[in-house]
């Protein structure tokens, strides 16, 4: 018998440090495997956020730098400028890609940096314990909004896949989520088509993944499989927001 | 080489910092140095593989110089006071990862919005760390035209040697001013080789990680302990400073970059009126000069601190001294410049 | 012909592997192992596709699969 399924080659042996269920680990195999059929992993540098996926520098084997809370897209830019043969790719949440470093993620999609992103949006904060983030949806109880968000004081959740490929720069944004295998394999073609995108020098280039946090969700792993599904993408929408062809 | 040319400061920083292979520079328009942003986007696109990129904000830009620094380039950024302090956070991660690079601040008056005309008050923020945690930048302060070109160049030199960032500490009137200027031929100086731990891509060797961060309190302080060290070699290899007419002096001026020159046409005043003053201009605000004012406290025991501020390099002064000697300070603030006569009759004060 | 290896020692015992697989023989072992986790394990192998479902949303790289 041959192995089918195995650890990519592009993560180190390490045990990821993510709570049980969370999804970050699925995403991290993707961006791997990836990264392995690409042949790519020797001229790849990644750039781990803060948040939980900060650690990230230490399963990807790669050339890994930790940037400062919201802003890998600026050191990805002036990476990319000084070492345009690289691959180079950012991983961020929530929090850190949609509030701290909203700034940054829509000036580096406009100048259509040609990078790829990785963002994680599991609607909470997870590594500071549970607060709300700019996705956290209507009337979800985080510890900072405990009656629910109130969008009159709180706002609307921000849709980032949909809001950033307005942006002429941008040649592939997608929306994927894990939760069951058909998803799993749709976002792995996702994140093919992005680093594709970098490869073939088409711009800038963005997965998001709908992740859960089953331990700041209050549920179990399969509960929070499930309430991700049935409350997450009603309001963001799995699909393809922008491809390549559309790049003029 | 070796032609004199007229150019104004900030504009002579940026083709300094091209001269030493400064490939990559990435800013943010503000008053007074924007030509600097400005010759910069002229110069840079000729280059090939060169970047030029305005940043949405200070914040990127620095973030910019982390990412181009941990690859290899030699990179920079500059701003002015309120803009340099929107900088720290990067400025304090690409301290503790160890990463070469320049930043310039051509001071202007503060604090807040402050004005837009010269001023010293960021000297604090600058040689004490300016961000969060414990580090120091090499902190270089020119008072000519010249100097900004000279010291620009050496900057990138002692950022790749120490591994850390250096900054030019500059102000408006500096950054204004133009004056007549040459690109010397540099001697070629060995500097440590950097393939031990850029990021270029893991192929032939085991991943790099660039890593500002450590979950273990006790590794942390060995990572502070290791930048420590760094800061005593500077102390005892790089201290700069320009010393003028200090024997026989009845009283030494402490002051730097623009203030130092208007501090040596004040000792040429005084002379003819039969008073003798001394200068102390320090070159490397970090590391401080503190033994040769300490020397010079042993002979003459009275000093006046000149600043575009209401005393900062006075505190490093005052510990150079250690009390056996007599600190004087003047100092103008937000945006204002000492005049001569100023200095001169406050000198007068303290020689009655 | 086909199996799954768990390795227990990597599994958090998240349970996602259960209600992913088609055939309804992934279950959780009554053992803990070292990290204090009841690590998932396959009954009736021989029912086993190799469809790598469980392996897909293990979000651990606890399984692998062998076909």
């Amino acid at each position: 018998m041959k192995k089918v399924f195995g650890r990519p080659k592009s993560l180190t042996k390490d045990p990821f440090t993510y709570c049980p269920g969370c999804h970050h680990g699925i995403a991290h195999r993707l961006v791997a495997e990836v990264l392995d059929e690409f042949g790519i992993r020797e001229k790849t540098i990644g750039i781990s956020p803060v948040g939980c996926a900060v650690f990230t520098y230490a399963f990807f084997d790669c050339d890994m730098i930790c940037a400062a809370h919201g802003r890998a897209p600026s050191v990805a830019t002036g990476m990319k400028r000084s070492k345009p043969d690289s691959i180079v790719f950012t991983y961020q949440g929530d929090g850190d890609l949609a509030a701290i470093g909203m700034g940054e993620i829509v000036h580096t999609a406009n100048r259509g940096e040609s990078i790829t992103v990785i963002f994680i949006n599991n609607a909470i904060y997870g590594m500071t314990g549970g607060q709300m983030a700019p996705t956290t949806l209507v009337g979800q109880v985080t510890q900072t909004s405990p009656y629910g968000r109130d969008p009159k004081t709180m706002g609307y959740p921000i849709k980032v896949a949909e809001m950033l490929s307005t942006l002429k720069g941008v040649a592939y944004i997608s929306r994927v989520a894990l939760s069951k295998p058909a998803y799993v394999l749709k976002a792995k073609k996702a994140i093919r088509k992005a680093f594709q995108s970098q490869i073939e020098g088409k711009g800038f280039s963005l997965v998001e993944i709908l992740s859960t946090c089953p331990t700041n969700w209050g549920l179990s792993p399969i509960e929070a499989s499930k309430w991700l599904e049935e409350n997450m993408i009603p309001y963001y929408p799995l699909g393809e927001f922008k491809t390549p062809e559309e790049v003029s | 080489m070796g032609e004199k040319i007229l150019m104004k400061g900030n504009e002579a920083i940026g083709e300094a910092a091209i001269r030493v292979g400064c490939h990559f520079y990435f800013g943010y328009p503000i008053t007074p140095q924007s030509e600097l942003a400005a010759y910069m986007s002229k110069k840079l696109p000729k280059i090939k593989n060169a970047a030029f990129i305005q940043a949405e904000s200070e914040i990127i830009a620095i973030n910019m110089v982390y990412g181009a620094a941990s690859t290899g380039a030699r990179t920079m950024t500059s701003s002015s006071s309120t803009g340099i302090s929107l900088k720290q956070e990067g400025i304090s991660f690409i301290a503790c990862a160890e990463l070469p690079c320049v930043i310039v601040n051509m001071q202007r008056g503060g604090p807040g919005l402050g004005s837009i005309q010269p001023g010293q008050a960021d000297y604090f923020q600058a040689t004490k760390g300016g961000g969060h945690g414990d580090y120091h930048l090499i902190v270089l302060a020119p008072s000519s035209v010249q100097e900004l070109v000279d010291l620009t160049m050496d900057a990138f030199d002692l950022a790749d040697k120490y591994t850390n960032p250096a900054m030019i500490l500059g102000d408006g009137l500096i950054g204004q001013m133009m004056e007549s200027v040459e690109f010397k031929e540099r001697k070629k100086i060995d500097l440590p080789d950097k393939k031990g731990w850029i990021l270029t891509g893991c192929k032939g060797r085991k991943k790099y990680c660039i890593v500002p961060f450590n979950m273990d309190p006790y590794e942390m302080e060995k990572v502070n302990f290791k930048i420590q060290e760094k800061y005593n070699k500077l102390k005892e290899r790089e201290v700069r400073y320009e010393a003028v007419n200090l024997d026989n002096a009845d009283l030494i001026i402490v002051a730097y970059g623009t203030v130092a020159r208007i501090a040596k046409t004040v000792i040429q005043n005084a002379k003819s009126e039969g008073i003798n003053i001394g200068l102390i201009r320090p070159i490397t605000l970090f590391p401080f000069p503190e033994s040769i004012i300490a020397e010079a406290s042993k002979k003459v025991n009275k000093f006046l601190v000149v600043e575009m501020s209401l005393g900062q390099m006075v505190e490093d002064v005052k510990l150079a001294v250690n009390g056996k000697a007599e600190i004087n300070f003047y100092g103008r603030v937000g945006g204002v410049v000492p005049t001569q006569s100023e200095i001169l009759n406050e000198i007068k004060k303290y020689l009655k | 012909m086909a199996k799954i290896v768990v390795d227990e020692e990597r599994c958090k015992g998240c349970e996602l592997c259960i209600p992913a697989c088609p055939k309804h023989i992934m279950v959780m072992s009554k053992k803990f192992n070292k990290k204090g986790y009841y690590p998932a394990k396959q009954v009736k192998p021989e029912e086993c596709t190799g469809c790598a479902f469980c392996a897909m949303v293990c979000p651990d790289i606890a399984i692998e699969v062998f076909k």
